[in-house]
């Protein structure tokens, strides 16, 4: 246990020495609230989003800051390591290399907590966004998305073997995926089909699951299973083929 | 006594037979070279030792512990230092310190130890700022900070340059006058005659000779050759009448004597005899060089190729 404790407060410690983890994962998700929120006309209900606009954005940027997180943060993170010897290093410790895995998992899955605490802060607080009000659904929607996403992270560093291969992975699904989340064009104004197969990506249903969950009190039933299914695939995948060296 | 007991040891990654039937014990308190040249099996055989690496065959007792099969009690009591094995860029030297101590059930001082190995300057230096003897520095602190009993040094001076690498060592000499039992894997031969106490030579997977290094030297039934340049004129006859000369040879001013037994002695008592100053005197004795090339028929240099 005292070596777990060690391991996450150094792992944490290296985020924050780390310009390009914490400017992205916290930062830059509520730089993009207050841009949006700035934008007057994202104040006022729009008739084709049906809602302000900073109410339609917000839960598309906090999914958006996990996504960056795990595709990202998480598998550069461990690739890294063992491109650079550190989890063979730990091997031959008595502690292991695991330890250093859940150091990292623990550290991101705070860092998840923060951001998410900081967006749907800065939004109540500077755009009037209101708070979900169901907080078990809400927390339902977080842990699946958070858990499912570090569980394609996870799958990503088992299988991708440089650093350079984890980032190019992790632009070549961030951008597409965050398509479906309706972040460049609002699923409103897709094509029928289209939204559809959004809602079975993972980050399409993602934001589905907070905006369900803010309007209903709870992510719909199917959502949770997409949700679910994702976490469970490639969570195994990632336990099956996880290297330490 | 033994500490570390290696039985035909053997390991094959696909079809390569990588090391091929080792045995050897090394003594407590010993620093036991395993010398040879790059491929020859060396670090897998020591990550085997260290519990990496699981044997294909034979057996392995450190201190009566199976490396597979008592994992982290092993991990308490042996250090590696290993090849290609960094830390994070943005890891601070001090933390990195804490943080493996933390990791172990006795650790030593780390601080006191961080000082030992002249690092405490680099305390709050990242990483990725340190020199590669500083790393290496670290490496070994890293290796030591559990207070193992028996610490492996694999490759340890490997891209230092020649100050940094008689620094370090000086720092080896330091481990085992601890208390460690040092188990160092090197392909430098000067390292090797300088620090082992025994050392064992590999090629191919297989152990060709076990000794101390003067006992491989000596094993090695090589003329000796004694060159010097005369002050005034010799005649050639004067040393070939000797019973410990084979030969003697001219090259320009030089005069190259080959022979056996004590040479050198022979050779200056009939100068001296004869008045005739030797300029550039030097004797050239076998060394681990001759000795590998006499034990493998090859040159250690090029035993790689």
């Amino acid at each position: 246990m005292r070596a777990l404790n060690r391991l996450t407060a150094v792992e944490f410690k290296l985020f924050l020495r780390d310009p390009a983890a914490y400017f992205w994962t916290l930062i830059f998700p509520v730089a993009l609230v207050v841009i949006i929120g700035s934008v007057p006309s994202s104040r006022e209900v729009s008739p084709e989003l049906g809602a302000r606009g900073i109410d339609y954005y917000t839960p598309i940027i906090l999914v958006m800051s996990f996504a960056l997180l795990a595709l990202f943060i998480t598998p550069t993170y461990l690739v890294g390591y063992r491109e650079k010897g550190i989890l063979r290093r730990l091997s031959i410790t008595p502690v292991g290399p695991a330890r250093v895995l859940l150091a990292q998992l623990a550290v991101q899955a705070v860092i998840a907590v923060v951001t998410t605490v900081l967006v749907l802060g800065t939004a109540a607080v500077a755009f009037d966004v209101k708070l979900p009000s169901n907080v078990l659904g809400f927390l339902l929607a977080f842990l699946l998305t958070v858990g499912m996403l570090l569980a394609i992270g996870l799958f990503m560093a088992s299988v991708l073997k440089t650093t350079k291969a984890a980032t190019s992975a992790g632009s070549a699904l961030f951008f597409p995926l965050m398509f479906f989340a309706g972040i460049y064009v609002p699923k409103e104004m897709l094509p029928d089909a289209l939204a559809t197969i959004g809602d079975f990506t993972p980050l399409g249903a993602a934001v589905l699951a907070f905006n369900d969950a803010a309007a209903t009190g709870m992510p719909s039933g199917i959502t949770v299973i997409v949700l679910a299914a994702y976490a469970v695939v490639f969570g195994v995948g990632a336990a099956r083929l996880f290297r330490w060296e | 006594m033994s500490v570390i007991v290696v039985s035909e040891l053997r390991k094959q990654y696909d079809h390569k037979v990588v090391v091929d039937g080792l045995s050897f014990e090394v003594e407590e308190g010993e620093i036991f070279g395993i010398l040879g040249p790059n491929g020859a099996g060396k670090t897998t055989t020591v990550e085997c030792i260290a519990g990496l690496r699981k044997p294909d065959g034979g057996t392995i007792s450190v201190h009566g512990l199976d490396p597979q099969r008592d994992g982290t009690k092993l991990h308490q009591i042996v250090g590696m230092q290993m090849q290609q094995s960094a830390m994070p860029d943005k890891l601070r030297v001090a933390e990195a310190m804490e943080l493996y101590a933390s990791f172990y059930d006795n650790p030593v001082d780390w601080r006191a130890l961080m000082a030992d190995l002249g690092l405490k300057e680099k305390a709050d230096s990242a990483y990725e700022k340190l020199s590669g003897g500083q790393k290496q520095r670290l490496s070994i602190a890293l290796a030591l900070v559990g207070s193992p009993k028996v610490a492996i040094l694999d490759e340890l001076t490997t891209g230092l340059d020649p100050g940094a690498r008689r620094d370090t060592w000086e720092l080896i000499e330091q481990v085992r006058d601890r208390g460690i039992t040092v188990l160092l894997v090197t392909h430098f031969m000067e390292e090797a005659e300088r620090l082992c106490d025994r050392l064992a030579i590999i090629d191919g997977g297989k152990i060709i000779a076990l000794d101390t290094p003067t006992g491989l030297v000596a094993k090695v039934d090589q003329d000796q050759k004694v060159r010097f340049r005369p002050g005034s004129t010799l005649d050639d006859e004067l040393l070939t009448v000797l019973p410990e000369v084979t030969s003697v040879e001219r090259h320009h001013q030089q005069v190259v004597v080959t022979g056996t037994g004590n040479l050198m002695h022979a050779v200056t008592s009939v100068l001296a005899q004869h008045q005739i100053v030797a300029l550039d005197l030097r004797s050239e004795q076998a060394t681990l060089d001759d000795a590998f090339i006499a034990l493998t028929g090859r040159r250690f240099d090029h035993a790689a190729e």
